[in-house]
């Protein structure tokens, strides 16, 4: 019975975080300048991050733990790297 | 290792399954607000806040729920979902300052308006 429930949060909780992902979608094909799209990426990264923690909880697997803490890191650097391009005009000076 | 999709065979106290059904439905509903500030709010430097003061509570609490199931899965305590939060809390305010500063830059160099405070309905 409470496996059920926690089954079921974990389904309404991964629909809150796609309808996240969708908002920050509309963000990056909206704009209307970079900084944003870069802003809208930054929060797909983490929403995307947070599904796939909840696909570990309920796949009972800590494999998508590693996936999420990869996408964690790679996320970051590519923020930064982004927002480097956007201040200097290249990434690696 | 089985998962909460299989039938039958799991059994959790139910002291944990609520304690992760809350926090991970806590963990949601933050992140869901900060990703629709991202949506809502009109101008940048009002959105760059949003999205990272919404994902860093909610990575908090997700992480928190996936600890706390997988301790009652396991047996035995598991927190290695703290790196995910650590690393998070740690990077965010880092890209939320590199990119507003890049921001003000950029609207610095071409004269835009909304880098001396004001929004865009007042210019």
């Amino acid at each position: 019975m409470s496996t059920a429930v926690l089954a079921w949060s974990i389904v309404i909780a991964q629909l809150a975080l796609a309808l996240g992902m969708a908002c920050a979608s509309f963000r990056i094909l909206r704009g209307p300048r970079a900084q944003d799209r870069v802003v809208g990426l930054d929060t797909l990264y983490v929403n995307g991050m947070l599904m796939l923690l909840t696909v570990g909880m309920r796949s009972g697997s800590t494999l998508y733990f590693e996936a999420a803490l990869i996408i964690a890191l790679l996320g970051f650097v590519g923020t930064v790297a982004l927002a480097k391009f956007l201040l200097r005009g290249e990434v690696i000076e | 290792m089985s998962g909460l999709d299989e039938p039958g065979g799991l059994e959790l106290s139910t002291l944990a399954t609520a304690a992760a059904s809350v926090l991970v439905l806590v963990g949601a509903a933050f992140t869901l607000v900060g990703s629709l500030g991202l949506v809502r709010l009109s101008t940048f430097y009002e959105r760059v806040h949003a999205p990272t003061l919404g994902t860093t509570l909610g990575t908090g609490c997700i992480a928190a729920a996936s600890m706390v199931y997988f301790s009652a899965l396991q047996t035995r305590p598991v927190v290695h979902e703290l790196l995910i939060v650590l690393f998070v809390i740690v990077t965010t305010p880092v890209t939320l300052m590199i990119l507003a500063r890049a921001a003000l830059f950029r609207d610095r160099s071409e004269g835009t308006p909304e880098a001396s405070g004001r929004r865009e309905a007042d210019a």
